[in-house]
């Protein structure tokens, strides 16, 4: 076990696919995980774990509780090492650049990340919850700032259900409402990726299928991963789809065939619903 | 004969919560009269003058003390200007970087430091300001009451802060929001009543407290501003007051209660609808 | 459920997962970059917290070294002398030894039971919506200022106490040596009653605090075998016991130091009496009414070192009432998960 950043493996190439997600045709990676490995203290979360993410796509991260699904997007954007007595092995490359060599701060506005229950900053307006990460990120033209706000507020659909009450808390609003305002929040600061952790999970029906939606919009110019327990949920947003299991990535192909020909037997068992 | 056991059982019961109830009116008995006098004694004595006139030599006949209402702010707002930002920038490492044995004894510390008896705290600003200065000073009653505010605004700020949910952090965190900023301007800000309701408890504390002024800084029957000079202060005034002969300085002594009374009372409910107001806000 | 545990390990780390960032810690791993923002502002922070270490430490400092003076003088005698001389800078404290601890177990022997009272009332006993007035009030004894105490005290109790209660105790229980003596009005009684006053909240609400924490499944598992309520209740208090015996000792810490009220009753005579309507005198008072008027390098001395003494000992109290608590505390952490 390598602990980061004692010893640096030679680069691979960026366009490898790692053995487990071989199937997949690639433009361009965004992300490259290579052999990475979370601890909390001295239990293991995640274990060796090659990924590589495209450009422009979505990808979902299905697989049992406490599979380490989550641990593993939070090692992405350095959400994980926040936990004390956490450790992270192995390197994950943002476009080529391993984020463990970058301020964490920088790493952050790069690569955004929508929670599963919403949480937007209670003591501020909706557009100050906007605005947040721009004015705390240095930048004060107001002009600047409101064309953002809205805009992000546009791209996550929520421009029209609040674009009258901007000034009003961001508690006050629906929790599917909550969850579009965290995403124009995450939007705001112009991030490339968007890591997301079972962003639905907390809504009901109809506030999915409108954040799922949204997805498919936001496709188009970042790149998502997407954790979710819900299996529907996988095969119905995401062109690629990784299956965890015990802290080990098991499968990892375009999700028409994780969820219609798995070459794995567990991967089978899980989304057949035999377990999990 | 179980049917016995089974009704003195029951009597026993009844009969412990009832002395349970009738403990609570005991403890009632003294704050219900301790009101009751203060009004009583305090409201007829209360006047206009009281807070505008200076105190009048003995056998002259009303007065107020003008001087000793600004003299117990000037007193609480130096104890203030010491406590808060010690009190506040500890509280905030004790809820942010404080799980750590340094963190631990810090509170540890803080904890023993509020249970330090408030005329322990006199003494040291007598030996520490009053004896190399050579003269009774407001600085030394600051100084002593600053002691004493600090273990209560550290440790109300850091319980407070530690309310603000995990995720509001971590929110502010994946934005790409430094730490600090995130401590200060989220953080802090969402618990803002909170710590404020901290500081007027400290304040509020620090207002009634006699003790330690008694040999820092000491009285002053006239009219100072200068921070050099001993200073009169509400408590001190009910003091002397109180113990002395003249009926009407007993009448301003519960003039002084009745006024002091007032304050915390008003604070102690501002500290209610403040928390509650809290709660409502924090509900995520 | 056992079962799941074995079969997978992780399921045992989304557990820890939760538990560990309950807890909001931020650590940055070593070898990790730092923000230099943070780097300034962790130490600053952390420069205030350290601050606090440094000023209990000068406070044990500043008086070691103001009361040497006496202590090279007097030693150990200091504190079982029972001559207090300013004329001639001869100082002993024990009186005022004497005095706070009577006062302060009398106080703890009448604020117990009912403190105990309330708080099994708050809990068991009161609904609703009868809990939150009743813990108001008993927090509003706890804000009331210590000067208002002996302003009450000195002009009401005082007075009831000379002329009916005192009266009466020594008509039927004058036998017994503690009730002897004139009725003053002033003394250990009426420092005892008061104190025991003052210190009610503290222990009152912390008791609460510890009984609520107990597990229903306690009381529950009583009552389920066929207990009364008040026998259920009577578990609770016994696993709550070592709780409660730190929120007895915090009172008894904070009635050790209380200052003013006591002052204003106790009738401030250095003197040592079986009786508890004699007047006494307590460490707390005698630094209040003499202070002002010490002159002599000595007896600023003696009285700093009086004041040392309430300090370590309002120290070793409250150090071990809070490790007691944080003892119990734990306890109760380890239990939940």
């Amino acid at each position: 076990m390598r602990d980061y950043p004692g010893t640096r493996q030679t680069l691979i190439d960026i366009d490898t696919i790692p053995e487990k997600g071989k199937g997949v045709p690639v433009d361009h990676n965004k992300i490259v995980a290579e052999n990475v490995s979370a601890f909390f203290g001295k239990v293991q979360a995640i274990r060796d774990i090659q990924i590589s993410i495209p450009e422009n796509s979505i990808v979902a991260i299905i697989g049992p509780s406490g599979c380490g699904k989550s641990t593993f997007l939070r090692s992405i954007n350095r959400m994980h090492e926040l936990v004390h007595g956490t450790r992270i092995t192995g390197k994950i490359l943002l476009d080529g650049e391993d984020v463990y060599s970058i301020d964490p701060v920088l790493i952050r506005k790069k690569i955004g990340m929508v929670f599963q229950k919403p949480n937007p900053f209670p003591t501020m307006s909706i557009f100050d919850n906007v605005a947040a990460g721009l004015r705390m990120g240095g930048t004060h033209d107001r002009k600047n700032i409101a064309e953002i706000v809205e805009r992000s507020l546009q791209q996550a659909a929520l421009w029209n259900e609040v674009k009258d009450s901007l000034s009003k808390s961001g508690v006050g609003l629906s929790g599917g409402q909550q969850q579009r305002l965290c995403i124009a929040r995450a939007l705001a600061v112009n991030p490339e990726v968007i890591l997301m952790d079972e962003p639905a999970s907390a809504l009901d029906p109809i506030a999915t299928a409108k954040i799922e939606e949204l997805l498919f919009e936001l496709k188009k110019r970042y790149t998502i991963v997407i954790v979710t327990h819900n299996m529907q949920q996988a095969a119905r947003v995401s062109d690629y789809t990784a299956f965890f299991y015990m802290g080990e990535l098991i499968e990892y192909d375009v999700t028409k065939k994780i969820f219609t020909a798995p070459s794995m037997k567990q991967t089978e068992d899980y989304v057949t619903g035999r377990f999990g | 004969m179980d049917n016995y056991r089974f009704h003195f059982r029951k009597f026993t019961s009844l009969f412990m919560f009832t002395l349970c109830g009738v403990s609570v009116l005991i403890a009632l008995v003294p704050l219900v009269l301790i009101f009751y006098r203060t009004v009583a004694f305090g409201f007829s004595a209360i006047n206009w003058d009281f807070f505008t006139q200076m105190p009048k030599p003995v056998g002259e006949s009303g007065g107020g003390l003008a001087n000793a209402i600004v003299g117990t702010m000037i007193l609480v707002g130096l104890g203030s200007c010491m406590s808060l930002p010690v009190g506040i920038m500890a509280g905030i490492y004790l809820a942010e970087y404080g799980d750590n044995w340094f963190g631990q004894s810090v509170r540890f510390l803080t904890d023993v430091l509020n249970g330090i008896p408030s005329i322990v705290t006199g003494v040291v600003a007598y030996t520490v300001v009053v004896l190399p200065m050579k003269h009774f000073s407001a600085y030394a009653g600051g100084v002593a009451l600053g002691i004493l505010m600090i273990p209560t605004i550290t440790r109300t700020t850091e319980e407070i802060l530690r309310t603000v949910p995990h995720s509001l952090r971590e929110a502010a965190l994946a934005l790409g929001i430094p730490r600090w900023k995130t401590s200060l301007q989220i953080v802090l800000r969402t618990a803002m009543s909170g710590v404020v309701t901290g500081i007027l408890l400290a304040v509020a504390r620090a207002a009634g407290e006699t003790a330690p002024l008694l040999f820092t800084a000491l009285n002053n029957r006239f009219w100072n501003t200068s921070m050099n000079q001993p200073m009169a202060s509400l408590t001190v005034f009910i003091y002397n007051y109180a113990v002395s002969p003249f009926d009407d300085w007993i009448a301003q002594a519960w003039a002084g209660t009745f006024v002091l009374m007032t304050l915390i009372l008003l604070l102690s409910l501002t500290v209610r609808l403040a928390t509650r107001n809290k709660f409502a806000g924090n509900l995520l | 459920m056992v079962g799941h545990l074995l079969v997978r390990p992780l399921y045992f780390l989304q557990i820890m997962e939760s538990i560990i960032t309950a807890q909001h810690t931020f650590k940055a791993s070593k070898g990790r970059l730092i923000n230099p923002g943070d780097l300034i502002f962790k130490n600053l922070t952390r420069f205030f917290a350290a601050l606090i270490l440094v000023l209990v430490v000068l406070m044990a400092y500043e008086m070691i070294r103001t009361s040497a003076l006496s202590w090279n003088k007097f030693g150990f005698n200091f504190f079982i002398r029972s001559v207090w001389d300013p004329v001639q800078d001869e100082y002993g404290a024990l009186p005022f030894i004497y005095g706070t601890l009577v006062s302060s177990l009398l106080s703890i022997v009448i604020a117990v039971p009912l403190s105990l009272g309330i708080a099994v009332f708050l809990t068991e006993v009161a609904p609703r919506w009868l809990e939150r007035p009743v813990s108001f009030f008993v927090e509003m004894l706890a804000g009331i200022p210590s000067i208002v105490y002996g302003v009450w005290g000195f002009f009401v109790m005082v007075p009831w106490l000379r002329s009916t209660v005192e009266p009466f105790i020594s008509k039927h229980l004058g036998f017994i040596p503690l009730f002897r003596g004139a009725p003053y009005g002033v003394g250990m009684l009426a420092a005892g009653i008061i104190l025991s006053i003052m210190i009610l909240p503290i222990i009152a609400s912390i008791s609460r605090d510890v009984l609520k924490a107990v597990p229903r499944s306690q009381t529950e598992a009583a009552l389920a075998l066929g207990s009364t309520r008040w026998q259920a209740t009577r578990i609770a208090l016994a696993y709550s016991r070592s709780g409660i015996f730190g929120a007895v000792i915090l009172g008894l810490g904070r009635a050790i130091g209380e200052t003013m009220a006591v002052t204003m009753v106790i009738g401030n005579r250095p003197t040592i009496s079986a009786s508890l309507f004699e007047p006494g005198y307590t460490m707390a008072s005698v630094l209040a009414n003499e202070f002002t008027e010490a002159t002599s390098e000595m007896y600023i001395s003696a009285l700093v070192e009086i004041a040392l003494t309430l300090f370590i000992i309002t120290i070793i109290i409250n150090s071990f009432a809070r490790l007691l608590m944080w003892s119990v505390t734990s306890n109760e952490r380890a239990q939940k998960a």
